[in-house]
């Protein structure tokens, strides 16, 4: 009787040679864009254009111009900091910890993830910034000798902590970003017959030689960085939940929500990834590389942390009633039956029944409903920040001043606005820098056990 | 030897080679690569700029963008050429005067800065009305007002006053010659002086004759103690003397008669033993009845009845009043109400209102306070009140006059009869039958537009007068500004048209001597001036200028008309149609004068919290009837429905219609005041003209028709939320058990379980603790007993601390800026315990909760920055802008601020206001604030910085007063003595609800109010430990 033991399902589909994936994936800088791209980047440039207006008119007019009120004093601003943030978790969750954890299979999408992890910090580190009614005194933030006196900045503000956690977190994620991206452009560069382009590139590379010695210092910085931004990629969303938890706001002061604002961060980065990866591998035929296997790890993980953030919803809810303070308790009750509660309804079936699908083998390797969930995903996590903040703070305290909150045309226009930014970087960066990291991903293209296995069966051994 | 010694580096140059030579021309051993950094060296060379020229210009460069961006902008102030004696830069003088406008009194100090008057405080040295309310705080403001008549207008063109002073003579005089009536209609004046001009211009013209007329008329009221006791004016009511106070629909705590009742209601409500029971029976939610321990419903159709009903029940005379049949629960109450009159101790220590304008009701009502022994108590007959003088009569006899043409000239002082008549009293048509018609205001506003004369008068910051209010109170108004504009005073046409040589001032004085002479006191004028007002013995009484028969006590039952007619005309008068309507006046706008004033169009009303409007209010009963709406939109901010009114068919077509908790089921409710014309940008077309619906002088109408009509109206309200939703915001106890239990049963302190045992909130800390004990420490007790929601404080805040006005649609947004809000509070029909009994879960108990009763009991809450000790929001502000001082004041440096706002939401009493708009720039607010006109400007503070956009801020507990008062006693090298420093909220309260001092002073007021078992702080368990806390609400029910 023969007995074959099981093969390791190989990462890299379809008997590629390593030029194969150099063709592959060099493919798109090389050739002309076609017009579903050049669609896609008129949209996004459009409603990039109409959020810089928007910026523009508050900048000019004041933070009047957005739908805010004496009570409710923040809400899609920091909804959609809060969004961004989170959606730029998964990028650096893929290459630093599942670098460490030695997840191979992380290869072919770490280089998007990565990507969309820098675009969308920067979407969200615009929000702190638009929202200060006075920008231009924005630099007060940084502590610098100054000449007022001893005036310095509050340490103890958790606002503050977000400008040194958000800053420190995007510029780890920019350069372990970049050191990856190095020997990748050394292969277009090698490849690229317009001065012009291989110029650039010749610069971007950083004169990358592709030897041994420079392998070995790309190999050791990589994990020298993945060590640096893996205690990143827990730290600022945690520093985020505690713009919320250390205040006094029932519904804010909540101890559970730095595990919870991170696993819901790394449950909405990586919802973001599924959206648009699946596509990436759609139009630049990447199937073989991005395959269902990674859509089906990733959907675990959205399972996962989704379900982690219902315990945490559920806890909430729990601690709430367990505490005996009334404001606690009516927060709660308010958050589900007041007058959002069509917030927290499409939070709770987004955040927490959606991902459940998961479970069955079936839906969770369909690429259709998978790229549905994501956008489930997304805007449940976008109005579990919204039921956060506008809810906790619209009933608090003193019934006297309970509000409710509209958003005008402006608070839309700049979101809008921040997805089309979000678009352009992302559609521009799938024209000019390698969508994959090839140069990693060759380094598995034999480590499964299926093409000794198939030239045995084929007789040539 | 020596001479031919030589140095040399090599060889070669000792031997003096060619490449030697070469060498030594050069400064540098190898050629420098300039060319390869500099480009092309050939054009390098063949430029004719130096080093030393680049350097120049580089200097000259810097040195010139230096100076173009030192530009600063340029600010116009000339110095004085010669300084007034009294005035030091910087420093505030302050005058006494007397405010009056036909409406309000009041006792006056004005503060002014640099010339400029820029704060009304009230006179605390006063003798009578030294309290400030809403109206009069603005009042200064009113002064600046940029849409104000600036020249004398004759034929609807600009003229000169003395063309015009000549022209009115030669009117006068043809008038007279064609035996035509010389009418003037003024608004009451209890100026002697002005009186004595009037009577001259009365022997100069045998034609002329002088009608007074006020808007909110009590002339029938009047008429019957002019009956009593000969002398025209309301008696003094002495509150403060009440046990039990029994209002029939008398707002007394807002305007009424004129008397600052209010002071006096605080007195009688000290909660203790003595604290008095305040009854009030009336139709809409008033300010008063609000603050009624008990508020019984009913409609201006039953109030009559109920009248008499009380009388038959308080009365031991054989006299019974037949009584028509009264709705069962209004009988209950008035058989409680005179079980309570009754008691023996509240015999002749009780008082009984009534409000309105009928005769036959005050009949009554004097009948009980006889029989209940208050005349010459409670109700000073012989002290009488002389702000209300208006004639009903003669104001109809005039305008039948005017209609058939007897009337050559009329001359209009104060009133604006075309606004504030009635449509069916046909003013208009009557005026167009004035031949010359002339109207003293201060704008050209709806009568004065009409006339052919219109005279702009002075404000009264810029006059001279006096006042006398009431028996024994004699005062002075003295200008504190050179006219703004080319206004005069009436008076001082009145003058030249009786043909006097002499100003106004002069005769003011050569009057004041001659009667000070005539009563035999001395009194140096100077010495009036500077107080204010004088007290003068009962017997000054001629100091008016007609005879007057006094009568000091009401000795009979004779009473001034038999209490069956009154009977009878009572129920003769109640016609009870579906709906009854009754007209008020606004805490805010009041009469409508001061409708272009943007602080009280901005001041909320006390009990709707809707600004910027006026509305009808109606039941939630018949809301539901008429299918009305009070609608949430998506921001929170209210729709309601509009419906047409009309009263005895008169109409007004689209008036908005706001569901009031505790409206008397089958009326509505309508303030006057609203719906101005041609009085300027703030004020124009705001509301409707309730005065439009008056048929006569009432204000109450048995029979009106209410339809509703399309269209939806957006309220501007500064508060949504209308419940406590049982949390102990309001704490609030009955007399009952505040004298007989221990304060934890009512005053609960908030304790916390911890490993060590119960502890206080303000126990358990994450934070170091302030020292509190050096230096001042400064705290403000707010006793909610004593407030009565009036909503001075929140004006004299606004006008102090140079709030930003912002306008209807910004308060839509909830973005008003004031620093100091009152919130109301309804108490609703669900609670814990009848959840608990009817077996309501949780979420429909909240959510019932929201809903105010149907008759709900009011609270009112003045809530400012509490400075807190442990500040939420000092530990969030990224930069340090809001900081803790040591004198127990949290401060707020705009400067430093960049507008995150976070600490606005980690406020837990949200008191924050950030600034969302250049308020005093941008051009959208350019028609309702001040600051952004050139005279509006003028009323800023120069104490309190005007914010930016994009900064926060909050209130400061009048920093700018508590440095004053510190450099002050410094100066003069003393402490600061308690009550010195005054917050403007705690000056300007009439009830002195607000005691504001230093606790570490042990012998300060606050220190003992703040041991008080009555005391607790706002949401202490959060443990903020704030400098601010409340007094417990006593209800004495």
């Amino acid at each position: 009787m023969h007995y074959e033991s099981s093969i390791r399902e190989p990462l890299i589909l379809g008997d590629k040679s390593y030029h194969d994936i150099t063709v592959e994936v060099a493919k798109p800088i090389e050739t002309k864009a076609n017009k579903a791209w050049w669609f896609l980047f008129s949209l996004a440039l459009i409603m990039f254009m109409w959020g810089v207006g928007c910026i523009l008119y508050t900048i000019g007019t004041g933070i009047g111009t957005w739908g805010l009120n004496k009570t409710v004093n923040w809400a899609w601003d920091i909804t959609n900091f809060v969004w961004w943030v989170g959606i730029g978790h998964a990028g650096t969750l893929i290459s630093a910890i599942l670098l460490l954890f030695r997840q191979k299979w992380r290869m072919s999408i770490n280089r998007s993830a990565e990507a969309m992890t820098i675009f969308s910090v920067i979407q969200a580190a615009l929000f702190p910034g638009i929202h200060m009614g006075r920008l231009w005194m924005g630099y007060f933030v940084m502590p610098i000798p100054n000449q007022f006196g001893s005036l310095w900045v509050n340490f103890n503000s958790p606002l503050l902590w977000d400008v040194f956690a958000i800053s420190t977190y995007f510029s780890v994620s920019l350069v372990f970003w970049y050191v990856g991206l190095v020997p990748d452009f050394a292969m277009i560069r090698d490849r690229a017959i317009n001065p012009i382009q291989k110029h650039i590139y010749k610069i971007l590379s950083f004169g990358w030689g592709g030897k041994a010695k420079h392998w070995q210092r790309f190999e050791e910085l990589s994990l020298v960085l993945a060590g640096l931004a893996t205690p990143l990629v827990l730290s600022v969303h945690t520093i985020v939940s505690m713009d919320f938890a250390t205040s006094v706001i029932p519904g804010w002061h909540t101890t559970i929500f730095p595990p919870y604002f991170v696993a819901g961060a790394v449950f909405s980065g990586f919802a973001m990834v599924q959206t648009l990866l699946l596509v990436v591998r759609k139009v630049y035929k990447m199937e073989h590389y991005i395959t269902v296997s990674h859509v089906e790890m990733m959907n675990i993980i959205i399972m996962v942390t989704g379900s982690i953030v219902g315990v945490a919803y559920i806890t909430e809810l729990f601690i709430a009633w367990y505490s005996g303070v009334e404001f606690e308790q009516y927060a709660f009750l308010n958050r589900a039956t007041g007058p959002y509660w069509w917030a927290y309804l499409a939070m709770m079936t987004c955040n927490v029944v959606s991902p459940q699908f998961m479970w069955s083998k079936k839906l969770r390797t369909s690429l259709v409903f998978t790229f549905f969930i994501s956008i489930i995903v997304n805007i449940g996590m976008w109005f579990e920040r919204f039921v956060i903040i506008v809810t906790s703070l619209h009933r608090d305290y003193l019934p006297s001043s309970w509000a409710k909150f509209s958003p005008s045309f402006v608070d839309i226009g700049i979101f809008l606005g921040t997805i089309g930014f979000f678009f352009v970087l992302f559609l521009l960066y799938t024209r000019s820098f390698p969508v994959i990291a090839q140069a990693e991903l060759k380094t598995i293209l034999k480590s499964s056990g299926e093409n000794y296995k198939k030239l045995h069966d084929n007789g040539e051994h | 030897m020596a001479e031919n010694k030589k140095f040399w580096t090599s060889f070669e140059e000792l031997g003096n080679t060619p490449i030697a030579q070469k060498m030594a021309n050069k400064e540098f051993a190898e050629e420098i690569p300039n060319e390869d950094f500099l480009g092309d060296a050939e054009t390098l060379e063949n430029t004719s700029t130096s080093r030393r020229d680049f350097l120049k210009f580089m200097g000259f460069s810097t040195a010139a963008a230096t100076v173009a961006a030192c530009e600063s902008p340029v600010v116009k102030s000339i110095p004085y050429v010669v300084k007034p004696e009294e005035i030091t830069p910087g420093m505030p003088n302050y005058y006494a005067t007397t405010y009056f406008d036909g409406n309000d009194y009041a006792s006056v100090l004005v503060k002014t800065r640099e010339g400029r008057p820029i704060k009304i405080e009230p006179n605390k040295e006063a003798h009578f009305n030294g309290g400030t309310n809403a109206r009069v705080q603005a009042s200064v403001l009113s002064l600046y007002d940029s849409a104000r008549l600036k020249e004398p207008m004759m034929d609807g063109a600009e003229s000169d006053w003395n063309t015009v002073v000549d022209s009115l003579r030669t009117e006068l005089e043809n008038s007279e010659n064609s035996e035509k009536d010389i009418a003037l209609l003024t608004n009451t004046i209890i100026s002697p002086s002005t009186r004595s001009i009037l009577n001259k211009l009365q022997t100069k013209y045998t034609r002329f004759k002088h009608v007074t007329y006020d808007e909110f008329s009590v002339s029938h009221k009047l008429d019957y103690y002019e009956k009593a006791t000969g002398v025209r004016g309301i008696p003094h009511y002495r509150i403060d003397k009440a046990k039990v106070i029994v209002s029939f629909g008398a707002d007394f705590l807002n305007g009424w008669t004129g008397q600052n009742i209010d002071s006096d209601y605080a007195k009688s409500r000290k909660p203790g033993p003595d604290m008095s029971r305040h009854i009030q029976i009336e139709t809409n939610m008033s300010l008063t009845g609000s603050n009624a321990d008990r508020r019984i419903k009913a409609k201006p159709s039953e109030m009559g009845s109920a009248l008499a009903y009380l009388f038959n029940k308080v009365s031991n005379s054989s006299v019974t009043i037949p009584v028509a049949d009264l709705r069962a629960d209004l009988k209950m109450a008035m058989d409680d109400t005179a079980a309570e009159l009754l008691e023996g101790k509240n015999k002749g220590n009780s008082v009984v209102f009534v409000g309105g304008n009928d005769a036959h009701l005050e009949n009554i009502a004097f009948a009980i306070n006889f029989a209940l022994g208050n005349i010459s108590n409670t109700v000073a007959l012989g002290d009488t009140v002389f702000m209300r003088q208006g004639n009903d009569t003669d104001v109809v006899n005039l305008l039948a006059e005017m209609k058939a043409g007897k009337v050559g000239v009329l001359m209009m002082q104060g009133v604006n009869p075309s606004y504030t008549l009635g449509d069916k009293m046909e003013f208009d048509e009557a005026l167009a039958k004035v031949p010359v018609s002339v109207c003293f205001s201060e704008k050209l506003d709806e009568t004065a537009s009409q006339c052919k004369y219109a005279l702009p008068t002075h404000h009264y910051l810029e006059s001279w007068g006096d006042a006398l209010p009431k028996v024994g109170i004699y005062a002075l108004t003295q200008p504190v500004i050179k006219p703004l504009f080319n206004t005069r005073q009436p008076q001082e046409i009145y003058l030249s048209l009786a043909g006097e040589d002499n100003n106004y001032y002069n005769f003011l004085r050569a009057y004041y001597d001659r009667k000070t002479a005539e009563v035999g006191i001395s009194h140096a004028w100077n010495k009036v001036l500077h107080d204010g007002t004088l007290e003068i013995p009962l017997t000054a009484e001629d100091l008016w200028e007609k005879e007057v028969m006094f009568v000091n006590s009401h000795e009979t039952e004779e009473f001034v008309y038999d209490l069956l007619t009154s009977a009878d005309a009572l129920k003769n008068e109640a016609i009870g149609g579906k709906f009854e309507l009754a007209i008020y006046q606004k805490a805010g706008i009041g009469t409508g004068t001061m409708a272009n004033n943007p602080h009280l169009q901005e001041l909320p009303d006390p009990i709707s919290k809707v600004s910027w409007d006026n509305y009808v209010t109606v039941s939630a009963a018949d809301a539901l009837d008429l299918g009305l709406i009070y609608e949430p939109q998506s921001n929170g901010a209210i729709n309601g429905s509009y419906v047409s009114i009309s009263v005895d068919g008169v109409t007004i077509d689209k008036v908005p219609a706001m569901i009031q908790p505790g409206q008397t089921i089958g009326t509505v409710g309508l303030a006057a005041g609203y719906g101005r014309k041609g009085i300027g940008k703030a004020g124009d077309g705001v509301g409707v003209n309730a005065y439009k619906l008056m048929s006569d002088f009432s204000r109450t109408y048995q029979d009106i028709t209410l339809t509703k009509v399309d269209g939806e109206h957006e309220f501007a309200m500064t508060q949504l939320g209308r419940t406590m939703m049982g949390r102990k915001i309001v704490n609030t106890t009955t007399l009952d058990k505040y004298l007989n239990e221990d304060s934890e049963q009512w005053n609960e302190t908030p304790m916390f379980h911890t490993h060590e045992g119960h502890k206080e909130a303000n126990e358990i800390s994450l934070w170091e603790e302030h020292d509190h004990e050096t230096g001042h420490m400064w705290n403000m007790s707010i006793d909610l007993n004593s407030c009565t929601g009036c909503g001075a404080c929140v004006v004299a805040c606004h006008v102090e601390n140079n709030v930003p006005v912002v306008g209807k649609a910004e308060i839509r947004m909830f973005r008003d800026m004031h620093w100091l809000r009152i919130d109301r509070y309804y108490s609703s029909d669900m609670n814990d315990e009848v959840a608990e009994e009817s077996g309501i879960g949780v979420i429909e108990k909240f959510r019932k909760m929201e809903d105010p009763g149907t008759s709900p009991e009011v609270y009112f809450q003045p809530v400012m920055c509490q400075h807190c000790n442990h500040a939420p929001c000092e530990t969030v502000c990224p930069v340090a802008a809001t900081t803790h001082s040591s004198e127990g004041l949290n401060h707020m440096t705009y400067n430093r601020c960049i507008g995150t706002r976070y600490c606005a939401n980690n406020c837990p009493y949200k008191v924050r206001r950030f600034n969302w708009f250049n308020y005093n720039g941008n051009d959208d607010f350019a028609d309702v604030n001040p600051a952004q006109d050139d005279y509006g400007r003028m009323v800023l503070n120069p104490d309190v910085v005007v914010r930016s956009r994009g900064v926060m801020e909050k209130c400061s507990l009048c920093i700018q007063r508590i440095q004053y008062g510190k450099l002050e006693a410094k100066k003069e090298g003393r402490a600061i003595p308690d009550g010195e420093v005054q917050t403007a909220c705690a000056q300007a309260c009439s009830t002195n609800s607000f005691v504001f001092g230093d606790v570490n002073d042990t012998s300060s007021q606050v220190l003992k109010e703040k041991g008080d078992k009555r005391a607790y702080h706002l949401l202490e368990e959060i443990g903020t430990q704030p400098s601010v806390f409340y007094q417990t609400k006593i209800k004495n029910a």
